[in-house]
């Protein structure tokens, strides 16, 4: 007896309703993807590259070289000459905003995006 | 003793008005009780009200019951001119205008369903817009917004549901059958 109040249009805006909310929760949740990965080497800016083109980047520093893969969408530090390998182990990154530092080596990655208003250290 | 010069004479349409607030404002008394997890997130029964004032009396009565609602509402609740005094402003004259359109909608093919379901949708677009430009002004806000239309969209349509019920209930034997 319920559904008899329905009216045809009702099931119409039903519908519409249903499918612009599904479509709401990728569109704004998967948001604030990072584009762009920016390598800094004693804090200058050593590369900055897109993150669509797969690539292996080596950044020296005063302990070696730090190497950094970058794959489609994200990057990671894949090898590190520091002591505790806290930039190797921050794994993937691919939110503009996210960050990887490798102290000891004073390099550091940077993911920035579009949408990135502040960056996750100094806000 | 000076007698009063302005006296007010409350007519019909003062007292119907005034009774669907009365229940309207009890609603939302209600809503206020009814825990959930988001702040935002409500059902919204007050708009029932609206929604049967619409129907029945027309735009301007609809109108007034809800802003008699958010008004007296918020004053029981202790939020008048807080925050979400002016969140709720905010929604209910987004809906209200929503509503101000869906009444034209043709009958046949819509009904309450339709109007609880602009109007929910309606409310929850001003009080986003509201809290991003003044509460929250960052971007952030509009990560919560896929969770305000689900809420938008099933309360809504329950919403709806009771209203096409009530209206029923309420109406139908007034009309000769």
């Amino acid at each position: 007896m319920w559904l008899s109040f329905l009216r045809p249009g009702d099931l119409f805006l039903i519908f519409l309703a249903l499918f612009g909310t599904a479509l709401s929760f990728p569109i704004l949740w998967l948001g604030g993807a990072g584009d762009r990965l920016v390598i800094r080497q004693e804090g200058a800016i050593f590369l900055e590259v897109d993150l669509q083109t797969p690539r292996e980047i080596s950044v020296p520093g005063p302990l070696g070289e730090t190497r950094v893969v970058v794959e489609k969408g994200r990057a990671r530090v894949a090898a590190d000459p520091g002591p505790r390998q806290y930039c190797v182990r921050q794994g993937w990154l691919s939110r503009a905003g996210e960050v990887a530092i490798c102290a000891p080596n004073r390099v550091s990655l940077v993911i920035t995006g579009k949408d990135a208003p502040y960056d996750s250290l100094n806000y | 003793m000076i007698p009063s010069i302005t006296e007010l004479k409350a007519d019909a349409d003062d007292l119907r008005v005034a009774r669907l607030a009365a229940a309207a404002v009890g609603l939302s008394l209600v809503d206020a009780a009814i825990p959930l997890p988001l702040p935002g997130v409500k059902p919204g029964l007050a708009n029932i009200v609206t929604l049967l004032a619409l129907a029945r009396y027309g735009w301007k009565s609809a109108a007034w019951v809800s802003g008699l609602r958010v008004v007296a509402g918020s004053m029981l609740l202790g939020q008048f001119l807080a925050p979400s005094f002016f969140l709720s402003l905010a929604g209910a004259i987004f809906s209200l205008a929503a509503l101000a359109l869906a009444q034209y909608l043709p009958a046949r093919w819509f009904g309450m369903v339709s109007w609880s379901l602009m109007a929910s949708f309606a409310h929850i677009a001003g009080q986003v817009m509201l809290a991003r430009l003044w509460l929250a002004p960052h971007d952030g806000i509009f990560r919560l917004a896929p969770v305000f239309a689900l809420a938008a969209l099933v309360f809504g349509v329950v919403n709806g549901f009771f209203a096409c019920r009530l209206q029923q209930e309420l109406f139908s034997e007034r009309t000769p059958s």
